[in-house]
């Protein structure tokens, strides 16, 4: 009973950060109909933001509530203009083109991030005033991220039979809390509706006077955003970051939001929650090695049952 | 007009292919040999008539296995140094060309292949990995050329066939050296053992760990598995909590392993860890914290051996590269410097001859214990154990086989 309950925990814990990653992919799915490929990896650069941060502040500033808001900030901040140019220089000019092309430069600028973030190298320039900044990729290994949340234990039931701590409510919380903010996003603001309303159809949107380009770039840098903020969780949950995170935790997330519904807000969270518990239920009564097939088992049967995923509803394409 | 557009194409084209020629073939050959960058520049250009000897080196500079790769490239690096500062071999210069392969298998087959067809090297180094080093294997055993891994455990890489060679134990002795470490120091009675299901090295070390506690009277609680690259582990932690063992044997690579034992200590397992080689790496104190602290690790060599021989050899390194040379590094040196006296018997530097003169390797005096090559091309030598302590590997005792 008590491994049950720990299983559930660790399975929640996990199923928040495929929601919250999920979220992103569901958001520019639905507006664009576009599989950002690259949105894991933007998750991955948010992280080493978040890292780089973490260390400017030192030790002291890092378990203040202050000191982990501005090292949110900072990474989200620096994600939405990741988004906002990746969006510009490899999506808008082909927003013409077949879907196709947008893909696989979206794979493309996975692979750009993921492995140019494997380089190791560093750079100075020199700033006014005789200050220099130092700039350097993070190399290939792996890192231990900074414990920006001090882990404590909130709940323990029995003797230390299971363990709930702080940062896996707090991360549940804010991933719950995000959700509710998106969907009245989506559905209560203007903004929402220019973003449903390019969803629908961005040609005759544009005609009706939305601002298509802004709306999409908005979109984009809401979603990078968002992937920064669910990959500072998953670091303070695994501690371990390296280049390579975001293609694992990526299609993961993509699976999550495919569950869920691709395109639709609540499916992509609860797609998360499902895939977590599977995983986790599948790894602590069966085998890791099943873990993948299992998921993607799911997946497929997901799909066979239900074409539009959980939540999703199948479209009549009209021709 | 129409004929500027294609040609302003051509021209950058060329221009692009110029670039990735110059930036392509990695840190190669600076090993103290001014020759090697002529060679370089020449291309596949046979190394006999040049007076420079190129000898090849495959080993994971990036991907998750990096710093063994790196460790290794330094201590090669360091050995051919000290051979062409003394003179080279048969009056020429040792040079070696060094490709990366990412920690995958697939790239390491190709990067063999390429200093066998193309760089025409007369023998191999590499890899640390044991799952890259058998697709290496493979290639070079069918070329005939000589490869020497440094640091592969895995009993299958040697066993490729009678030009693959190696300078450190077999993983059957490691794990034997932790199921009797366990037993007869640590008196553990039930211990639970979480493989790496991805990597050869790992599944050997629990099979033989799991064969030798068991008939030692010990009893494995359980066995669970992750795939390398996860970072989340606590559906395993949780199930072998279960099985209520005095230890765990972790045979991993240390990127995983930090992360095992932060989570496990979450979960409320205060349990020893135990491991192979593979946990040796600076990064394992950074990844693991305070939780890794009290675990014991298997290993080929420990810095505090008072040997001057080592202790040259760190303060060598340490000149060289900073920092600590770990056990990679000193087998990659000792697997060099092998190589460097195999040339120097070898009556002339074939790869037949060559081979020869590396399976007459007897009592050699590397850093990392003496080197001497059963039939099977395998180094008979003992091992240490280490404990981690205050961030930092130290002695605890040493096993012989």
């Amino acid at each position: 009973m008590a491994q049950l309950l720990q299983h559930l925990i660790n399975g929640l814990a996990a199923g928040t950060i495929y929601a919250l990653v999920a979220l992103g992919y569901t958001m520019v799915y639905g507006v664009l109909k576009l599989i950002n490929f690259a949105h894991g990896d933007v998750m991955m650069v948010g992280v080493y933001m978040g890292y780089a941060t973490a260390l400017g502040l030192g030790r002291q500033a890092q378990s203040s509530l202050w000191g982990v808001a501005l090292i949110f900030a900072a990474a989200m901040l620096g994600c939405a203009l990741l988004g906002f140019f990746i969006e510009r220089f490899a999506y808008r000019p082909l927003r013409e083109k077949p879907r196709l092309t947008a893909l696989i430069t979206a794979i493309g600028i996975s692979f750009a991030l993921s492995y140019g973030f494997q380089l190791d190298l560093g750079f100075k320039l020199p700033l006014p005033g005789g200050h220099e900044l130092s700039l350097a990729l993070p190399g290939a290994s792996p890192r231990a991220f900074p414990e920006i949340i001090r882990p404590t234990e909130w709940l323990i039931i029995g003797d230390r039979d299971v363990v709930i701590w702080n940062w896996q409510v707090i991360s549940l919380l804010i991933a719950l809390g995000l959700m509710l903010v998106l969907q009245y996003l989506v559905y209560q603001t203007r903004f929402g509706r220019a973003m449903r309303a390019v969803s629908w159809d961005h040609r005759v949107a544009a005609l009706m006077g939305i601002p298509t380009d802004r709306v999409i770039a908005l979109t984009f840098m809401l979603s990078s955003a968002l992937a920064a903020g669910a990959g500072l969780l998953y670091a303070i949950k695994d501690t371990s970051v390296s280049p390579l995170m975001g293609l694992y935790v990526g299609l993961k997330a993509f699976v999550a939001a495919v569950i869920g519904g691709i395109g639709n807000v609540p499916g992509a969270v609860v797609g998360g929650l499902v895939l977590g518990l599977v995983e986790e239920f599948v790894v602590g009564y069966a085998a890791s090695t099943w873990r993948d097939a299992v998921a993607f088992g799911f997946l497929i049967l997901v799909l066979l049952v239900k074409p539009g995923g959980l939540f999703g509803r199948v479209a009549a394409e009209k021709v | 007009m129409r004929r500027l557009v294609p040609m302003l194409l051509a021209a950058l084209a060329a221009l692009a292919a110029g670039c990735e020629k110059k930036t392509q073939p990695a840190p190669s050959g600076e090993s103290g040999a001014p020759t090697a960058t002529a060679g370089q520049a020449a291309g596949s250009a046979a190394p006999e008539g040049a007076d420079t000897i190129l000898l090849g080196e495959v080993g994971a500079l990036t991907g998750g296995q990096a710093t063994f790769g790196i460790s290794t490239r330094n201590g090669v690096d360091l050995a051919l140094k000290e051979a062409n500062a003394a003179g080279g071999v048969k009056g020429k210069k040792v040079a070696v060309r060094v490709y990366d392969d990412q920690s995958k298998p697939e790239e390491a087959a190709l990067a063999v292949t390429r200093l066998i067809t193309q760089d025409k090297v007369v023998l191999i180094l590499g890899d640390v990995a044991s799952s890259n080093s058998l697709a290496m294997a493979e290639k070079a055993q069918a070329a005939n050329v000589p490869m020497i891994t440094p640091s592969s455990t895995n009993p299958a890489v040697t066993e490729k066939g009678e030009n693959i060679f190696r300078v450190c134990f077999i993983d059957p002795f490691q794990g034997f050296v932790m199921a009797k470490f366990a037993h007869d120091n640590l008196k553990l009675n039930k211990v639970a053992v979480l493989q790496d299901n991805k990597s050869a090295y790992s599944i050997g070390l629990a099979d033989v760990f799991t064969r030798k506690f068991t008939e030692m009277g010990g009893k494995v609680t359980g066995t669970e598995s992750y795939s390398q690259g996860d970072t989340d582990y606590r559906a395993q932690l949780t199930a072998i909590k279960k099985t209520q063992p005095d230890g765990i044997y972790v045979p991993g690579y240390y990127s995983e392993v930090g992360v095992i034992a932060r989570q496990a200590r979450e979960l409320g397992l205060k349990v020893p860890l135990m491991g192979g080689d593979g946990w040796d790496s600076e990064k394992l104190f950074e990844l693991g914290g305070s939780a890794i602290e009290g675990s014991y690790f298997s290993n080929h060599y420990s810095p505090d051996n008072p040997d001057p021989r080592v202790q040259k050899f760190i303060a060598d390194y340490k000149a060289a590269y900073g920092g600590v040379p770990d056990a990679l590094a000193a087998l990659g040196y000792d697997a060099a410097r092998v190589a460097v006296e195999a040339l120097k018997r070898a009556p002339d530097t074939s790869s037949a001859s060559l081979r020869e003169a590396i399976a007459q390797t007897k009592d050699f005096p590397g850093v990392a214990g003496t080197v001497s090559l059963d039939e099977k091309r395998n180094a008979v030598k003992s091992a240490v154990v280490l404990k981690v302590v205050d961030g930092k590997a130290t002695y605890v005792t040493t096993i012989s086989p």
